[in-house]
């Protein structure tokens, strides 16, 4: 067995829209050891949430995922057939998604959606209900046999989150994904969110692939960061590292944006660039106080600079 | 006699339980009927529903006349004490025959709808969801059928079929399965996007059961009001279809026939074609306010 859990080698995905083709991956490296909590940190639309669903398959037309390797436990995903994947999915990776009220069917009641993610898996439907109430109370429901019947919108979002966790983890999977699972809920119920993932995930040993525009919160939870930008991971490395000693000017960008009292507000220039024509080149180019003029010629591969902290950036090719 | 009064404070009990457990339901059922008594029209359209189910059910048993009985000494009395819509040509009793011929209208709406929905929810379902070439496939055949008049076409498979009843139903199942397949299509399209379906997927939810758990009962209320509205019209297509000849033959007391057959009388004889007319009128016009009624009801804007 080896350490790594997951391995995503130069993932690419795109979107086949009217107006053109949405380069919403390109290129994608990512390591996730065991046991490990990597957090994928980025702007809206940098490619975060389709990363995750790249990597559990669940692209739908127009998407399409074009080449790229996702390594996940020795057998590459991307190669399984969908009877194959769709084993893997739940009982191996599972996923918990950010508007926990609407990730639950509102017409089924919450118990049903729990013994149906366990009987999926081909458990007894005795197996399946035993577990399912034995979930609900491990995620700290109250009264977890009337929350069997309840239906979602009776539930709060905390709740509601609660429960798709219960879910989620129901199967012990190697792997969570965690979808900014935090970002829909108020700060109190936040933190309260984030302990028992810690301690579920602890106690069934998964990693997790936390992904959050938060950094508040990825510094709290996660081991090791991931930064993307414009469809690639443009740093990687452990969260002491990164937030004491950032290389990359996008990473640089984002830390010094978090708001501190009596200063101003620090922002990036520049915008977002278009996903149909992203810039030549490194695509932060165009924002990058820094840039050289081989920045809007060559795109920069991501190497390993120092141990165990990567940058995908030409200012540290040498 | 304690005893008793503790059994039924137990019942109570029990009763409260249950509807505390079952709050929201109760809530929800209350509001439907509060939602149904303020539309005027839909009250009066199942309650036209509901009392012609009631006497097409109860037709054998009640008080009438033998709806096939010839009597030709009696034919066509203008309506009496003794005979309330009269007799026809054949001295046969016409309320009679338009209560027994409820019960094949009836027959005919119910089946060519729940053919015609299961086929088109079926088809629908899948070319919203898988999408590419299966949804191609089964939309252009749509399109087949919308550009044909709808009669036209039923008439063309009736008489490609032979007449009888059997093969009207089959024919109008036929050409009125579409209207179904793309209601259903343009719900998977809209539900398959939903969060909840790509988490039931993402716990490893097959698309058997993606579709038809999660995304079947959310759009299974716009093709229970298709389906309410269409019998109205169904009916009245197997009406046309025996009218002309394609579909019930004599002696059968079909609606249409019976229209079809007092026709040449009509010029003395009013109510042997109008009476049976009348009951198709006001059959299509319960179906279609009932329709109406239930689209409001189940309509999520109105429930707020």
């Amino acid at each position: 067995m080896s350490e790594e859990l997951l391995t995503v080698r130069n993932l690419v995905t795109h979107f086949y829209t009217y107006r053109g083709i949405v380069k919403a991956l390109e290129g994608v490296d990512l390591t996730i050891g065991r046991r490990e909590v990597v957090g994928l940190v980025g702007e809206t639309g940098s490619g975060k949430s389709v990363t995750a669903l790249s990597i559990m398959r669940l692209i739908e037309p127009p998407g399409k995922i074009i080449s790229g390797e996702v390594i996940f436990d020795g057998k590459d995903l991307l190669k399984l057939s969908d009877e194959e994947i769709r084993s893997v999915r739940g009982k191996e990776i599972s996923m918990i998604f950010q508007e926990p009220t609407l990730a639950l069917n509102p017409v089924l009641t919450i118990g049903l959606q729990l013994q149906e993610a366990i009987e999926t898996q081909d458990l007894r439907k005795e197996d399946a209900e035993k577990l399912a109430t034995a979930m609900l109370e491990k995620v700290g429901l109250p009264d977890p046999e009337r929350m069997f019947k309840n239906y979602p919108h009776e539930l709060s979002g905390g709740m509601a989150q609660r429960a798709m966790i219960a879910m989620s983890l129901s199967m012990k999977p190697k792997l969570l994904i965690a979808d900014e699972p935090t970002s829909s809920l108020d700060v109190t119920v936040q933190a309260q969110i984030l302990d028992l993932m810690k301690k579920l995930v602890e106690e069934i040993g998964a990693s997790v692939l936390y992904i959050t525009h938060d950094l508040g919160v990825a510094a709290e939870t996660c081991d090791k960061i991931a930064v993307m930008y414009t469809g690639y991971i443009v740093e990687f490395s452990d969260v002491l590292t990164m937030f004491e000693n950032p290389l990359h000017p996008y990473t640089q960008g984002l830390l010094n944006a978090i708001p501190k009292l009596g200063y101003d507000l620090y922002t990036i220039g520049g915008e977002v660039p278009d996903l149909i024509n992203p810039p030549s080149g490194c695509r932060f180019h165009p924002r990058c106080q820094e840039a050289l003029d081989i920045c809007s010629k060559v795109k920069p591969q991501i190497t390993e600079v120092k141990k165990g902290h990567l940058v995908a950036c030409h200012l540290f090719k040498y | 006699m304690g005893d008793g009064m503790f059994r039924n404070v137990k019942k109570q009990r029990f009763t409260d339980k249950w509807a505390e457990v079952h709050r929201y339901q109760i809530q929800d059922i209350k509001f439907t009927m509060y939602l149904w008594q303020k539309s005027r029209l839909s009250l009066v359209g199942s309650g036209i529903v509901v009392a012609l189910i009631v006497v097409a059910l109860l037709a054998p048993h009640l008080p009438l006349y033998d709806p096939f009985q010839l009597n030709v000494l009696n034919r066509l009395l203008p309506p009496s004490g003794e005979h309330l819509c009269g007799t026809d040509q054949l001295g046969r009793d016409i309320l009679t025959r338009m209560i027994h011929g409820s019960r094949i209208s009836l027959m005919i709406g119910a089946m060519v709808v729940a053919i015609s929905s299961l086929i088109g929810l079926v088809l629908g379902l899948m070319s919203g969801y898988f999408g590419g070439k299966i949804d191609e496939a089964i939309m252009r055949l749509t399109d087949m059928f919308f550009a044909f008049p709808r009669l036209v076409l039923a008439m063309a498979v009736a008489a490609a079929l032979g007449p009888g009843i059997n093969n009207t139903m089959l024919a109008i199942a036929v050409v009125s399965w579409p209207i179904y397949a793309r209601l259903a299509r343009a719900g998977a399209l809209q539900i398959k996007n939903e969060i909840y379906v790509e988490a039931a997927k993402s716990i490893g939810a097959s698309n058997m059961r993606t579709l038809f758990l999660h995304i079947l009962p959310m759009i299974l209320h716009v093709i229970v009001v298709q389906a309410t509205l269409d019998m109205g019209g169904v009916i009245l297509e197997a009406a046309g279809l025996s009218f002309i000849g394609l579909g019930a033959q004599p002696p059968s007391p079909e609606w249409g026939l019976m229209v079809s057959e007092g026709r040449h009388y009509i010029h003395m004889n009013w109510w042997v074609s109008t009476l049976p007319g009348m009951a198709i009128v006001v059959t299509a016009l319960g179906f279609n306010l009932l329709g109406d009624g239930l689209r409001d009801i189940f309509d999520v804007r109105a429930r707020r």
